[in-house]
């Protein structure tokens, strides 16, 4: 029975929380473009949020980035740079851990707003609020593996994650069976995160998606349309 | 040269009496929703003050508008670089105490409430959180008519380089009123700062729009806007703002707020406008050459070769046609009496104003300022033309008072005609003009009919689209199509309605 729920969480649950984040997104993007924003509640409150919006941000990009980087490179390619595992298991566990701390001191204070301020309270949904409370857990969690990664240095648990994401991503049957013996603390952070890009599509954290790199290279600054040109065009 | 033409507009100060039409008829057709209570895409202020919201004249603070940076254009706020590390937390952002927290009286409560020794009152509650507001703080006018000390009022902008202490006696006081909406400029400081590329000026009548469906909610252009007329929804999460009520523009119609002006103070009229040289105009290095510089890239709608070129540029006849009568042309460019609102901004605004005339300040009356030619010298009216100045022209005086004088001119002309019965034409001559242009002047700004007021050719929608299509469509709505964009079930996010509550207490 184990196996099985293990195989359920790990094996299969990947793949639902992931179909329903692409193709949730694109059905939001295209038929609800009106909800589609960061919603920003800093001209109702700009106490607290400066600091606590910022590090948090901050903290979360590092943390994604790394994640992203550290779980799905080949571990081919980091044996042909020549890192050892271990070495990257530190440098995981030390950016890790100052990028977590920043940004579960940014929602702690963002969360500190959200639930004590009246306007900021009133003006927040009910999936505003679960958000953000979910993603405080979350960098509970992954900042509670550190001590548990502390105990095994050498990096061959590390390489059991990598092994799985890149399994899952890969198709490869089995790829649960990679982190079947675990620290409970790694298999709680690992369900949550499935289950925050779950709810990804229904969240404003779909405002991640249309991080506006775009503007850096727009050319010029003023933006103007022509109905005149649709037409001769169209 | 690149020919695109414009909807501008022009206020007449001089007639404007204060009566908030303007503003309350724009805010029950376009603003009276949730998350824009406290939003108007028109207010009036009076002057001296501060404004609304507070202060927003001042870009020291706010970072408003654009600056020559080593001879380059770029907004205050930064470069793209500098303006997207804002965007986790911006720090050139108002908070809405800025403007103000917007609230409802418990109307209720007058009806229900029991028999008690004092009579009832409906108490004011916050229109945000639903609580109680002990004390209402501010609001989209609070310094009506001089309403306030002079202490705080004196805090405006335009008061650089004019000695305000003595303005401050009640001898010596002077106040104008200032309606103010977006300016649709030619070098909009919101659209360049707006990450997403979500608002953009429109090619055929320039009117400034943001598209509600690409809005992210960076609420960059909030602070890019030096004039602060970008409102952010603190309900739908997207920035809103004024839209020159461009479905009436389009059939030929006034914006509401001219159609319902009482005073006939506002003047809508086609310019056209070399669209080439507009960052050459915005680059001025010296900022009182700023008006100058728009002036030179207005286009004489008579000129041969401007048409040539306009025709060419897809401009369309009936918009030539208007651009010929434009009573915004006449102002600006025949009689420059009309004015860019705070021109050191370089956003090249397109909403102008005629200075107000004032009565004869004290001193003059008393015999100690001589009048010459029987006309009174304009450095002697109430309002000081350093302030006018400040606001109109970044501080050059020689336009204004020569706006002024020609104002005067304009009144004694007629007085001598219709009071004396005699046409003089020194006083018509004595300001540059001729007794015809004053008597056109007196037509348009005195008189002011409807028709000469407003010279507005219909949008020709039906050269752009498929109308067949439009059929049986939904007119004006948010979210998608003919729905409202959110939905009882609530699946992807958008917070649901917030039920009103006025609940009533029981002492």
């Amino acid at each position: 029975m184990a196996d099985f729920i293990h195989h359920l969480l790990f094996g299969i649950y990947p793949y639902v929380a992931l179909a329903t984040l692409a193709v949730g997104s694109v059905i939001r993007y295209d038929r609800e473009p009106y909800s589609w924003r960061a919603g920003s509640s800093q001209l109702l409150r700009r106490r607290q949020l400066i600091v606590g919006s910022v590090l948090f941000h901050l903290g979360v990009l590092m943390i994604f980035a790394g994640h992203l980087v550290g779980l799905l490179t080949p571990i081919a390619i980091w044996d042909a740079l020549g890192v050892p595992h271990g070495a990257k298991q530190l440098l995981a566990m030390g950016a890790g851990g100052v990028a977590g701390v920043m940004a579960i001191v940014g929602a702690s204070l963002l969360i500190h707003r959200r639930f004590f301020d009246s306007r900021v309270r009133a003006a927040s949904s009910f999936s505003d609020n679960m958000v953000i409370l979910l993603l405080w857990c979350q960098l509970a969690l992954g900042l509670s593996t550190i001590p548990v990664s502390a105990q095994h240095l050498d990096g061959h648990e590390m390489v059991k994650f990598m092994e799985w994401a890149q399994g899952i991503f890969t198709f490869r049957a089995g790829a649960a069976d990679q982190i079947r013996d675990v620290a409970l603390v790694f298999k709680l952070h690992l369900f949550l995160g499935l289950t925050i890009l779950l709810l990804f599509p229904f969240t404003r954290l779909v405002h991640m998606l249309s991080a506006p790199v775009r503007y850096i290279w727009r050319p010029g600054y003023q933006v103007v349309r022509s109905r005149r040109l649709a037409a001769r065009h169209g | 040269m690149k020919v695109r033409a414009q909807i501008g507009k022009v206020l007449n100060l001089d007639k404007c009496i204060g009566c908030h039409t303007c503003s309350v008829t724009c805010k029950n057709v376009w603003t009276s929703r949730e998350g824009l209570e406290y939003a108007w895409f028109n207010n009036v202020e009076t002057k001296p003050g501060v404004g609304f919201p507070k202060d927003w004249e001042n870009q020291q603070r706010w970072n408003g508008g654009w600056e020559l940076r080593h001879g380059r254009l770029q907004p205050r706020m930064g470069g793209k670089w500098r303006l997207l590390a804002k965007i986790f937390a911006n720090p050139d952002l108002p908070e809405i105490d800025d403007y103000y927290e917007p609230f409802t009286f418990d109307y209720g409560h007058l009806q229900s409430a029991p028999e008690s020794k004092a009579f009832p009152t409906a108490r004011p509650r916050s229109l945000i959180s639903g609580k109680r507001m002990d004390k209402i703080e501010g609001g989209p006018n609070w310094e009506e008519i001089l309403g306030g000390e002079f202490a705080k009022r004196s805090a405006d902008y335009n008061f650089e380089g004019v000695q305000k202490e003595i303005y401050g006696e009640f001898e010596n006081t002077f106040m104008m009123y200032l309606p103010r909406l977006c300016e649709h400029c030619l070098n909009p400081t919101c659209v360049a700062a707006c990450p997403s590329g979500s608002i953009y000026k429109r090619e055929e009548d320039g009117i400034v729009l943001i598209d509600q469906e690409k809005c992210r909610g960076w609420r960059m252009c909030v602070s890019g806007c030096p004039y602060k007329k970008i409102y952010f929804n603190w309900k739908s999460g997207k920035s809103e703002k004024c839209i020159f009520c461009y479905p009436r523009i389009e059939a030929g119609q006034p914006t509401v707020c001219s159609e319902t002006c009482v005073g006939r103070i506002r003047y809508l009229g086609v310019m056209l406008y070399d669209a080439d040289r507009i960052e050459e105009a915005a680059s001025a290095e010296n900022v009182e050459d700023l008006y100058q510089a728009q002036l030179d890239i207005f286009l004489d709608p008579n000129d041969p070769a401007v048409i040539a070129q306009a025709r060419l540029d897809g401009v369309p006849e009936a918009w030539l046609e208007a651009a010929r009568h434009s009573p915004v042309w006449k102002m600006a460019m025949e009689w420059k009496v009309a004015f860019p609102l705070h021109p050191e901004y370089r956003t090249l605004p397109m909403v102008w104003y005629v200075p107000p005339l004032s009565p004869i300040n004290s001193a003059a009356s008393a015999g100690k300022i001589s009048a010459h030619n029987g006309m009174p010298d304009v450095r002697s009216l109430r309002i000081p033309v350093r302030y006018l100045a400040n606001l109109l022209t970044a501080g050059k005086e020689a336009p204004v008072i020569d706006a002024l004088e020609r104002m005067l001119a304009m009144r004694a002309y007629m007085r001598a005609k219709t009071v004396k019965g005699v046409v003089e034409e020194p006083i018509a001559a004595r300001v540059g003009l001729t007794g015809a242009q004053i008597e056109e002047m007196y037509h348009v700004m005195a008189i002011a009919n409807y028709e000469d007021r407003f010279v507005i050719p219909s949008g020709h929608r039906e050269d752009a689209e498929d109308m067949y299509d439009e059929r049986g469509g939904c007119g004006f709505s948010f979210g998608n199509g003919c729905s409202g964009g959110t939905s009882e079930a609530n699946l992807f996010g958008a917070p649901a309605r917030k039920k009103l509550q006025t609940p009533s207490e029981v002492f």
